[in-house]
């Protein structure tokens, strides 16, 4: 029988420049969405934008429908997605939070939504800068959060989002959360995967036996009370118990089918090695701070920075690992948690929390906020949070949480 | 570390939106023929779609990722090696949702870096209007028009090739002409047109020495931002206070009305065009003070209405409104150096005033042949012949 050579890698990937959002929307394109619902607001509305331009220009081919707010675009696309369309939609900051009540009903139905949230500040004050509060408004809910840092991860991450939100053993939504401004707004040079790439990696969507349909009659989300409910959450808690293995697999896929690596897909360690401390944050915090690192490495000092990626699931267990060799940590919140223990941002609570059950050291662990409102957190910050956690590390008293780039 | 680039457009809000956006593409796509990563990105706080507001785009470029990265742990740059300014009327400063005051347009500028503007003005004219700056650079124009189009449209008539001609000309470390005219070729609409306009101003672009401190010298308005304590509580500000009758500057007397503006946020850096109010005409028929949308005027003792040139964005409604066909005329900035009461001038010497405004007005474009954007169907069509032939003539 003749050999068939089969060439790994032997598609020739465009490079395009483009936005965060644009990126998305090209993953989408990509993807072959069945229905997009858009409703704008700043900075998400740059991704509704460019869809619009591809369906426009004849480049993709999809319902397009544009909404009358955020209630009804996420409400079309659950059902949508529901009779197996696979959707699209977005939203930010306060748009994010007026379709809240089909945000909260999209797991419990078990809907494999991607949406992007373009970070933005709670109104009031009106403000469109990046704060983290938005997207981090669902995290009990079942939703899977993800940060990401470049367009780039923009595009790979939403490839990343359908696989693992439609696997049928997850089938719930994921939100790529994008920093206004950094992400949404600015042109980089990304690689586009060819269509063929994508179909390898990115299986039709099937819902079996949930589908929607004439010939597979169910009803969904019927009215049940206290002899129902408590079951149904378990098995919505099911799986998040099998997210962490399910995202892990669906990564090396990814690094299989596209050539890219990865590493590890819950969090990005940068010059952690030999560390004495580390500070740790979400999303485009992540650009000063590598800039940071490499200044206080060359004047001599062991720091690193880990960017969180996926918020939830929270990879506690290695997280904690991860963690638990450093003399001291800071966690770097782009959001705020107002009365929350220690009054310390959402992601240092979460990282706390991580860390206590385990047996290992418990090094100590510093709260900052900062950057709120798209604020810029400038390498001097960075410098200045990292002198405090060196400072815990060497076992002087330094405050629990601290507001950093606060005019006082 | 390798060596970092870094470009500024200065844009006036939506019009000009798409060719600042276009130009950055253009200059990240042509120095990455030289294998350089870069970025492109629009200053997010401004808020670009206010039609006239001052406006910036950006593009940085690196000898490598790292540096790049250096470059973009920043919300922008803020030392620029060229600013191009995309509207001449623009040298008189930017006031935009981003800065607070009024911020010079080289600003920004390295020692020795570019300004380059498009104008068919002389530098020197420039000058009266380009703030002084604390280091020396270059000025340079290149002839063209604004380029100004609709809110979601893009003239297409060579202005973004020619400014990145311009900048291969300033630059050539960031992208040669090589670079250029390739990207030029391989990624722009009809780029074989196109290289021919760019290689024009690449040729005809130069520039001459602006020493520290020469330009226009007028003080610029600083603010402090308030502390976090030193706030009010529940989002609040407070309201403005009334305001009060005018004086007559000759007779001293009292009446009319002036209303207290913002005294952190004027609004006149978004005016290309100025009403010029012909006094001796007006009818005080209040229908521009009715009508203007940033109650820019003031109520006169003698009851007419003069625009306050701080507060006037330029939007032309007055003239668009006024019944009275030679009252209120648009003029193009270019022909004012300050923003001083007409009114008071009116008063003091009215037969001065009426030939000033006899010779400004007697430059103005007539109404039915100024836009913005697109007002008749064709219109787009005849604005591009005639942008192209101030092009080719370079």
């Amino acid at each position: 029988m003749a050999t068939i050579a089969v060439e790994q890698h032997k598609h020739v990937e465009q490079e395009a420049l483009i936005t965060g959002a644009e990126a998305i929307a090209v993953a989408c394109k990509l993807a072959d969405v069945d229905v997009v619902t858009a409703y704008p607001i700043r900075p998400y509305d740059t991704v509704m934008q460019y869809i619009s331009q591809l369906v426009a220009d004849g480049e993709m081919d999809c319902e397009y429908i544009a909404a009358e707010g955020e209630h009804s675009q996420f409400e079309i696309v659950k059902h949508a997605s529901a009779c197996g369309a696979r959707v699209f939609c977005g939203s930010s900051g306060v748009g994010w939070m007026y379709a809240m009540e089909c945000l909260t009903v999209t797991p419990a139905l078990r809907i494999p939504m991607v949406a992007m949230v373009g970070n933005r500040a709670l109104d009031d004050p009106g403000a469109f800068g990046v704060e983290h509060n938005d997207a981090l408004s669902v995290r009990d809910l079942g939703w899977n959060l993800i940060w990401v840092n470049s367009a780039q991860e923009c595009l790979d991450t939403a490839l990343l989002a359908y696989r693992i939100a439609e696997d049928r053993r997850m089938m719930v939504p994921v939100a790529i959360s994008c920093d206004g401004s950094f992400l949404t707004h600015s042109q980089a040079l990304v690689k586009v995967p060819t269509q063929e790439q994508v179909k390898e990696f990115l299986p039709p969507y099937d819902r079996g036996e949930l589908l929607m349909h004439p010939d597979n009659v169910i009803s969904i989300a019927p009215q049940c009370n206290e002899d129902w409910v408590m079951e149904i959450r378990r098995s919505n808690y099911a799986v998040t118990e099998r997210a962490l293995d399910v995202i892990t697999e669906c990564y090396a896929d990814f690094e299989r089918v596209f050539d890219r690596k990865v590493g590890n897909p819950f969090f990005e360690e940068y010059m952690t090695e030999d560390a004495d401390v580390v500070l740790v944050g979400m999303g485009t915090l992540s650009t000063p701070a590598r800039v940071a690192v490499r200044k206080m490495r060359a004047e001599g000092q062991k720091v690193g920075f880990v960017r969180l990626r996926w918020f939830r699931p929270f990879p506690a267990e290695a997280l904690a690992r991860c963690l638990s060799r450093f003399k001291a940590i800071g966690v770097v919140d782009r959001d705020y948690s107002l009365g929350s223990p220690h009054l310390s941002g959402v992601v240092a609570t979460e990282i706390r929390s991580a860390l206590y059950p385990g047996t290992g050291p418990k090094p100590p662990v510093l709260g900052f906020i900062c950057g709120l409102g798209g604020r810029e957190v400038l390498v001097p910050d960075i410098e200045k949070m990292t002198d405090f956690v060196s400072q815990a590390a060497a076992g002087k008293s330094v405050p629990l949480t601290q507001w950093i780039g606060l005019r006082e | 570390m390798g060596q970092l680039f870094a470009v500024e457009i200065i844009y006036r809000g939506v019009f000009q939106k798409t060719l600042a956006k276009n130009i950055c593409r253009g200059i990240v796509l042509s120095a990455h023929n030289e294998g350089k990563p870069g970025l492109s990105f629009g200053r997010y706080s401004d808020s670009p779609e206010r039609n006239g507001i001052p406006a910036k785009s950006y593009a940085i470029v690196a000898t490598d990722d790292e540096t790049l990265e250096a470059g973009m742990a920043q919300y922008s740059p803020k030392q620029f090696d060229i600013t191009v300014v995309l509207d001449d009327t623009l040298c008189k400063g930017l006031e935009s949702w981003a800065w607070m005051g009024l911020q010079p347009v080289n600003h920004f500028l390295k020692s020795n870096a570019t300004l380059a503007v498009i104008s068919n003005a002389h530098p020197d004219t420039l000058l009266k209007f380009i703030h002084f700056h604390d280091k020396p650079y270059r000025l340079g124009t290149f002839s063209g028009i604004p380029s100004f189009s609709g809110m979601w449209n893009f003239k297409d008539d060579h202005t973004d090739v020619r400014v990145l001609g311009v900048i291969a000309k300033a630059m050539p470390e960031l992208f040669s002409w090589t670079s250029l005219k390739k990207y030029i070729a391989a990624k722009v609409k009809d780029g074989a047109a196109k290289v021919g306009s760019a290689k024009l101003a690449y040729e005809r672009f130069d520039t001459v020495e602006v020493k520290v401190g020469e330009g226009n010298t007028e003080p610029l308005r600083q603010y402090v931002r308030p502390k976090w304590e030193g706030m009010r509580e529940g989002t609040t500000v407070v309201g403005m206070a009334h305001g009060g009758p005018m004086k007559d500057p000759v007779t001293g007397e009292a009446g009319g009305y002036r209303p207290v503006r913002s005294d952190t946020f004027l609004k006149f850096t978004s005016r290309t065009l100025r009403p010029v109010i012909n006094f001796e005409t007006c009818t005080k028929c209040t229908l521009c003070w009715l009508n203007c949308p940033d109650a820019a005027f003031d109520v006169t003792p003698d009851g007419l209405y003069d625009a306050d040139l701080q507060a006037c964005c330029g939007c032309g409604v007055c003239e668009q409104i006024c019944p009275v066909s030679n009252c209120i005329t648009m003029v193009s900035e270019h022909q004012f150096t300050d923003n001083s009461s007409e009114w008071v001038a009116f008063k003091k010497d009215k037969a001065a005033y009426k030939t000033w405004v006899a010779a400004k007005s007697a430059v103005a474009v007539p109404l039915d042949q100024r836009s913005n954007g697109y007002r008749y169907k064709g219109q787009y069509k005849e604005q591009i012949s005639a942008a192209l032939e101030v092009a080719n003539k370079g």
